[in-house]
């Protein structure tokens, strides 16, 4: 079957925050530049983000991009790559005062400079004091960041493709990137994007939680696609959890509701946290209580008919203290809950909110990967940037607001590398034969099973593991566990089944693919962390506790390096940790505490 | 309304930027729709249309909105 192929320079996958921010790098070079997505650009997931964007302007007291470099190793637990993160550091003031050329409406100081808040982990003279380093707009910041990339692009003649699901890379025998096959939703047709250059900025892959505070767009499909194509996966078994969303939805609940006194209770109705944390009890910090929740849970005390869920209690508040102090609260609780917290406690659970790894990149954007003797090869024609990149500049544990400076930062990068890479005329090479004959197969045998399991099941039996082995809180023995399962499941998923065999509109179809993707995030999450025998940042195990010789359960010696997730075979490779910043002295190693 | 009309919109209920948006819709697309009169289908079309917050604001009740179809539809999704 002939698969009808259109040419450009350069195709972007996803026009979230970084696509969007690539995409102007290179139709402004005057590339002829493709950017596909599933959605209309401002509803990407980039829209979630409220707090702000990190950098140093210093517009309203005293700041410099080498004490935010070092908050960002710290929150990182050291796990962050130094000359990446001194880069994004660096960038940052510049990327920010361009996206305010594009037409940003950020919040202003009364003498009209960009105003800025402080955020937590943030900190003046090297961890001294909280600084105010977040440049936002009112709560909307990413919704605003994504309406004024988009007309920038639409000014710069960028092409876009909405509702277009990008479906397999294109790799030559030599291991060159030339392009995606993709699929358009209202027609069915499968078409291949021939670049010179293949860009992915496809966001996160939350999905994989049952408990997730991500939108369901975050399938993580640039991750399935590069893993498809031997593209191994860094640092992935590194998540960011929030201590309480709604469960069964996902939907955070603000942390201001424990400190208007909200209390958090067992099955039991006991106060659990009197016995974790006996001074600071329910504000205690995120990581301690999710820890606490946890294991709650685990021993069996958790609530509801799967014991799987704690209760956030505010019925002994004032009502018109929830209404003033926490709007919205009472509203989440009776759409998403089925409860209103006046009332009746609201179930909650730690939940999924970002993802640190992702496809191994440089912080010029380029995709690189062992090869021969080097750790770090450049897959020529391949760059990513965004969440489903890994630089690494969130090392363990992202800083909050260094999200949407590190679309900013590695969106403009991989985008300016893709320009200087073509400058020199690389022309598009020869497709392979089989170009896009991944894509048709997997389309075939998802249409022509039958007699398995739905995509609806297949994907709650991933949630489930996931969020049962290998979430906020992490057991050897149940990690051990879960690399059976999650390996059944997807031997299972091979023979997902959809009852709707039409062409155009098959969102079943779609959701079947995107499930494939998650599947592959999935495996490379639980291989990785069964694998990381060691607490750090964000992966914190009961078998590697704080102790004298090894604070928090950090272990340097054995495990300060980067996993990478190989998934033809499910092996696991390491590769050191990039210690030495590109101008400044490195910043050493210490415990992370706050 | 078609299939292929159907379809689509569900795509653009179920793939949207925020995931309070993304249940609600999803949810009384999938229990409420098929009762609605044409005018009222019309009416969720256009909210599904409007940007993430502006629905869940209105949604949460944090906005209010000036047209009466609108307005309907929402009362309607907040006891779903």
């Amino acid at each position: 079957m002939s698969i009808p192929i259109l040419k450009f320079d350069a195709v972007i996958v996803g026009a979230g925050g970084a696509g969007l921010r690539s995409a102007i790098q290179l139709s402004e070079a005057g590339l002829k530049t493709a950017v596909l997505s599933k959605v209309f650009p401002t509803r990407s997931h980039t829209v979630a983000a409220q707090g702000g964007v990190a950098a140093s302007l210093g517009n309203s007291e005293e700041d410099h991009w080498h004490w935010h470099m070092y908050d960002t190793v710290k929150g990182s637990d050291w796990l962050g790559d130094q000359d990446a993160i001194e880069f994004m550091c660096k960038k940052a003031n510049e990327v920010v005062v361009e996206l305010e050329h594009y037409g940003m409406p950020f919040d202003r100081t009364d003498n009209g400079k960009i105003y800025q808040r402080p955020f937590g982990g943030h900190m003046s003279n090297f961890g001294e004091k909280p600084v105010r380093r977040s440049c936002a707009a009112a709560d909307r910041t990413g919704h605003a960041m994504l309406h004024a990339m988009y007309q920038r692009n639409v000014k710069a003649n960028t092409q876009f493709f909405v509702e277009w699901m990008a479906l397999d890379l294109i790799r030559d025998s030599e291991g060159h990137v030339l392009g995606v096959t993709a699929m358009e939703m209202e027609t069915g047709q499968i078409v291949i994007f021939h670049a010179r250059a293949t860009i992915f900025a496809t966001g996160g892959a939350g999905r994989i939680y049952y408990s997730s505070t991500n939108a369901f767009i975050n399938t993580g499909d640039g991750l399935g696609m590069a893993a498809r194509a031997g593209i191994p996966l860094e640092d992935m078994e590194f998540w960011q959890f929030h201590p309480t969303g709604v469960a069964g939805a996902g939907v955070l609940i603000t942390e201001g509701v424990r400190g208007e006194g909200g209390i958090l209770r067992n099955s039991s109705k006991e106060r659990f946290m009197e016995r974790y944390a006996p001074n600071a009890k329910d504000l205690a910090s995120r990581d301690v209580v999710s820890r606490a929740m946890a294991t709650e849970i685990k021993e069996g005390r958790g609530c509801g008919v799967n014991k799987d869920y704690v209760l956030l209690d505010v019925t002994h508040l004032d009502p018109a203290t929830i209404m003033k102090r926490l709007p919205g609260i009472r509203e989440i609780g009776i759409q998403f809950a089925g409860v209103d917290c006046i009332k009746e406690p609201l179930p909650v659970v730690p939940t999924c909110h970002y993802q640190m790894g992702g496809i191994p990149t440089h912080y010029s954007g380029r995709v690189v990967m062992p090869q021969g003797g080097d750790m770090s090869a450049v897959v020529p024609g391949f760059y990513a940037g965004g969440e489903c990149a890994c630089a690494s500049v969130h090392g363990a544990n992202r800083l909050g607001t260094n999200s949407l400076l590190d679309l900013l930062v590695f969106g403009k990068s991989a985008g300016d590398s893709a320009v200087e890479d073509l400058k020199g005329g690389r022309a598009h090479r020869d497709l392979p034969k089989d170009a896009g004959d991944l894509a048709l197969e997997r389309i075939s045998a998802i249409d022509n099973r039958k007699g398995g399991a739905s995509v609806a099941e297949t994907r709650l039996a991933m949630q489930r593991t996931m969020q049962d082995h290998a979430g906020v809180f992490r057991f050897g023995d149940m990690l051990k566990q879960g690399v059976t399962k999650i390996l059944e499941v997807e031997k299972a998923a091979r023979q997902m089944e959809i009852k709707d065999k039409s062409k155009v509109w098959n969102t079943a179809r779609i959701e079947a693919l995107e499930t494939e993707n998650l599947i592959e995030v999935a495996k490379a999450t639980m291989i990785s962390a069964e694998a990381r025998k060691e607490s750090r940042g964000a992966h914190v195990r009961d078998d590697a506790p704080d102790t004298a010789e090894f604070p928090n359960g950090r272990n340097d010696a054995e495990w300060l390096k980067h996993t990478l997730y190989f998934p033809q075979d499910n092996k696991i490779m390491y590769k050191p940790v990039n210690m030495q910043p590109l101008t400044v002295e490195a910043i050493e190693l210490k415990t992370r505490s706050y | 309304m078609l299939r292929e009309d159907f379809e689509k919109l569900r795509w653009r209920c179920v793939r949207r930027g925020l995931l309070e948006v993304d249940i609600s819709l999803t949810r009384f697309l999938d229990e409420q729709f098929e009762g609605l009169t044409d005018e009222e289908q019309l009416a969720f079309v256009e909210l599904a249309d409007m940007e993430d917050y502006d629905v869940w604001h209105l949604i949460s009740g944090q906005a209010e909105c000036t047209d009466p179809r609108i307005s309907s539809i929402v009362a309607m999704l907040r006891k779903s």
